[in-house]
């Protein structure tokens, strides 16, 4: 049981949350996540660490309310108790002085790539980041990221805020203006899709993280396996971050769709027993 | 640690035979009217009902049935059966104990060598193991008697009575010893350290005790109930459980060192699936059995109350032949499969899994595809696997294990409708030790080199047993392994 020691709304449907868990925040590095399961009947789900602080014991967590197991998750407040958090789990993002980096973030893969942006800078790169929503209101990490990148890039699907358009457009405007060595895309699977289709066009190497289906996240049960340049990979052990231009997306699009129906009705009942 | 290592083994059991209680008992019956006896059947829940339930399929003996067969057991001079017993226990004394009725007496016999009766009972493959060196077996080709039913009847009636004996744990001599894994490697060597004083935390990665023992072994053949008495003994016993937490990763061995943790043992078990790397093996639908049996087993998939789902079909085949094979297909038949197959690339007779689960398979209606293969798998426009296309084998010279080789016949492809599929060829050991200390020796397959006698690794404070040693075993060599490695521990403190 971990306590939750602080909890905001950042938008409508995404929510950071501070939780205990004193030896995670002591081992975690920037890339690893944690499984979290809410109550005794409850799924287990990965999440990455956006943060932690040493000195308090605590891990951060940015989660977007998407089924079942968020939304509940999102109903526990400042001195509940989370059922269990293990981690830190999968392999610490391979931060190295590459030059200039450009970070790009969509949705909640905001938050997973706040800590690598802070590596990448510590690490003495040139850390462009474009941060990319649908719409203004969703933008997150806005400050955060700021302080630790040379430059900021905002995209909007309704050009609510910064560039309107995809995040791939304010990609390809930091490519064609400068030479980037390396890049980090996080964000659902479409949009690291079509992002490691861009800078495959471009020759920058590209490091995804992937956020499959997981359930025990130690390797035990192969529900996170994706294809990455024609091998199978479990996520959780042998990632979550890979070549992005060597991951087959259209599998791991398909795989995650696996218990769409089944989670749209847990929703749906969860929903109508909430009302 | 057991008595054996005290005196000569011969010497004890002849010494333990040739108490009054025992040779009375032993003329109280003819031994022609002994061997005269059928076994007692396991009665159990009828096929067509139990297909629908979770619940054990075996009921257990009732009194009078373990004590009518406790009279079959001759109580031989020379008793074979004890070394069928990979941990030697001492066979003809519990039965004859169930035979005069000294019930509690039996449990207390079986756990001299048994940390898990109740559990042993119910999964050894005794028909490789103690039954197979049975007299009735060996010399009058009769049905042997029923140890492992006696086993369970014993540890299930001590467990029922209220009267469980707590092990005497000596005064604590204050030294901390920590456990990696809970299954039952894991638990063996807690128990055993426990009684000798430690100060004993068991550091398991999932948020439940016990192993493949909880996330694998289904209800219906090991009920959680009984696994967590065992755990509760231990927590009475002082052993602490930390869940949640990887060793290795949540915290370092060192980190663990500094806290003060004189020794380790690992126990964690071959948790890594193999897959068959065969074309379409990543369309959804197709599941690790691992997999499969964790989100039913230990996430509750299926049941109201929980949140994981599981995707089990209509028409679910299943591949492999071991216990893990065998207790998926028959969870997809409680899911209510209409058809659920499994798919083995030998023979009937060369399959791992225990006689009685695949008796019970059939039993239930789950059909048997031998000396086939998947070579693909076909998915719908979704992704969902449809179709699996199968390979026709034949038995060739025998290969290392000593099992005839399947080979494959050329062009005998022809594909099989399908939903789910469940792959079940094996487990390797989870990498996460032995990246965490790259000191640690292993072998060419991953698992970790011990010394036989003492289980130690290459790492003096660390010792190992179980699947982690041995690759896929039983639960019976995993608990040997934890008892035999608590001894190694328990010398290696003493003579720092
Ligand atoms: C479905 C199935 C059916 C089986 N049926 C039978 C049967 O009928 N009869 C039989 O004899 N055997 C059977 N077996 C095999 C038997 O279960 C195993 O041989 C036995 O459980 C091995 O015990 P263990 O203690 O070595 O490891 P496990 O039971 O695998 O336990 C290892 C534990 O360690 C934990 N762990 C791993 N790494 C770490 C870490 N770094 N930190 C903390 N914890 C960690 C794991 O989460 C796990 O809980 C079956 C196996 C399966 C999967
Ligand atoms: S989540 Fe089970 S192996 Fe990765």
């Amino acid at each position: 049981m971990n306590k939750i020691i602080r909890k905001e709304f950042l938008s409508e449907n995404v929510f950071r949350m501070e939780i205990e868990a004193p030896r995670i925040a002591q081992s975690r590095k920037a890339g690893h996540f944690v499984i979290v399961r809410t109550g005794e009947g409850g799924e287990r789900i990965p999440l990455t660490i956006a943060d932690a602080d040493t000195r308090a014991g605590t891990i951060t967590l940015i989660v977007q309310k998407v089924g079942c197991s968020s939304a509940k998750l999102s109903k526990l407040n400042e001195g509940d108790y989370v059922q269990d958090v293990v981690g830190p789990l999968g392999n610490a993002t391979h931060i190295e002085k590459a030059g200039t980096v450009l970070c790009a973030g969509g949705g909640v893969g905001v938050a997973p790539l706040f800590p690598i942006v802070q590596a990448f800078k510590r690490a003495g790169n040139r850390v462009v980041t474009v941060l990319a929503a649908r719409t203004a209101g969703l933008l997150l990490y806005e400050k955060e990221m700021k302080e630790f990148s040379d430059d900021l890039i905002l995209v909007t699907d309704d050009g609510s805020r910064g560039r309107k358009g995809l995040v791939t457009d304010g990609m390809e405007e930091v490519i064609l203006r400068e030479t980037v060595h390396q890049a980090v895309v996080i964000g659902p699977a479409v949009m690291m899709k079509y992002a490691a289709m861009l800078t495959r066009k471009y020759n920058i190497p590209t490091l995804a993280s992937l956020n499959t289906i997981m359930v025990d996240g130690t390797g035990m049960c192969g529900a996170c396996r994706c294809s990455v340049d024609g091998k199978t990979r479990f996520v959780c052990v042998d990632g979550p971050e890979f070549d992005a231009h060597q991951v087959d997306f259209d599998e791991m699009l398909r795989r995650m769709s696996a218990y769409r129906e089944e989670e749209e009705t847990a929703y749906r009942n969860y929903l109508i027993h909430e009302q | 640690m057991n008595r054996y290592t005290q005196m000569n083994t011969t010497e004890y059991l002849k010494s333990e035979r040739s108490h009054a209680w025992r040779e009375e008992l032993r003329k109280s019956v003819r031994a022609a009217d002994r061997t005269k006896r059928e076994r007692v059947a396991m009665p159990e829940q009828l096929p067509a009902i139990r297909a629908a339930n979770h619940l054990e399929v075996n009921l257990g003996l009732g009194v009078e049935e373990a004590v009518g067969e406790a009279v079959r057991c001759l109580d031989c001079p020379d008793p074979t059966c004890i070394s069928g017993c990979p941990v030697g226990v001492n066979i003809p004394k519990f039965i004859k104990y169930i035979e005069g009725r000294n019930f509690g007496e039996a449990a207390r016999t079986l756990k001299e060598t048994n940390a898990l009766p109740a559990v042993c009972g119910r999964v050894c493959p005794q028909e490789v193991q103690c039954e197979s060196q049975c007299f009735y077996t060996l010399k009058l080709k009769k049905t042997p008697v029923a140890i492992g039913n006696l086993e369970r009847f014993a540890a299930d009636y001590e467990r029922t009575s209220g009267n469980l004996s707590i092990p005497a744990v000596a005064p604590s001599n204050g030294v901390k010893v920590a456990v990696v894994g809970s299954g039952p490697a894991g638990l063996a060597a807690a128990g055993d350290l426990a009684k000798l004083g430690y100060g004993v935390t068991v550091f398991e990665a999932l948020h439940e005790i016990g192993g493949v023992l909880k996330y694998g072994i289904p209800e219906f053949r090991l009920p959680n109930v009984i696994v967590d008495v065992e755990i509760d003994n231990l927590r009475r016993m002082g052993v602490c459980f930390e869940t949640n937490f990887i060793v290795g990763k949540t915290g370092a061995f060192d980190d663990l060192r500094a806290e003060g943790f004189k020794a380790f043992f690992i126990g964690s078990g071959a948790g890594l699936p193999n897959f068959m790397n065969i074309p379409g093996e990543n369309c959804t639908g197709v599941f690790s059995s691992n997999e499969y049996l964790t989100r039913i087993n230990l996430m509750g998939a299926g049941r109201q109350e929980y949140d994981t789902p599981v995707l089990s079909g209509k028409n679910v085949a299943v591949i492999g032949g071991g216990n893990t094979a065998m207790d998926s297909v028959r969870t997809a038949k409680r899911l209510g499969a209409h058809r659920a197959v499994i798919v083995y690339r030998r023979s009937m007779d060369e399959m791992p899994a225990r006689r009685e689960e695949i008796h019970h398979a059939q039993q239930e209606g789950v059909e048997f595809m031998c000396l086939h293969n998947p070579v693909a798998y076909l998915a719908d426009e979704k992704g969902r696997v449809k179709q699996m296309q199968l390979q026709k084998m034949e038995l060739g010279e025998p290969d290392a294990s000593g099992r005839r080789r399947p080979v494959p016949i050329e062009g005998s492809e022809f594909p099989v409708d399908v939903d789910t599929v469940v792959v079940s060829v094996g487990v390797s050991p989870n990498p996460l030790i032995s990246k965490a200390i790259p000191a640690l020796k292993v072998s060419r397959w991953g698992t970790l080199t011990v010394d036989q006698e003492t289980m130690q690794t290459s790492v003096p404070d660390i010792f190992a047993g179980g699947d982690i040693v041995r690759g896929g075993a039983t639960v019976i060599l995993a608990m040997g392994d934890g008892r035999k490695a608590a001894a190694g521990i328990h010398a290696y403190l003493q003579g720092r």
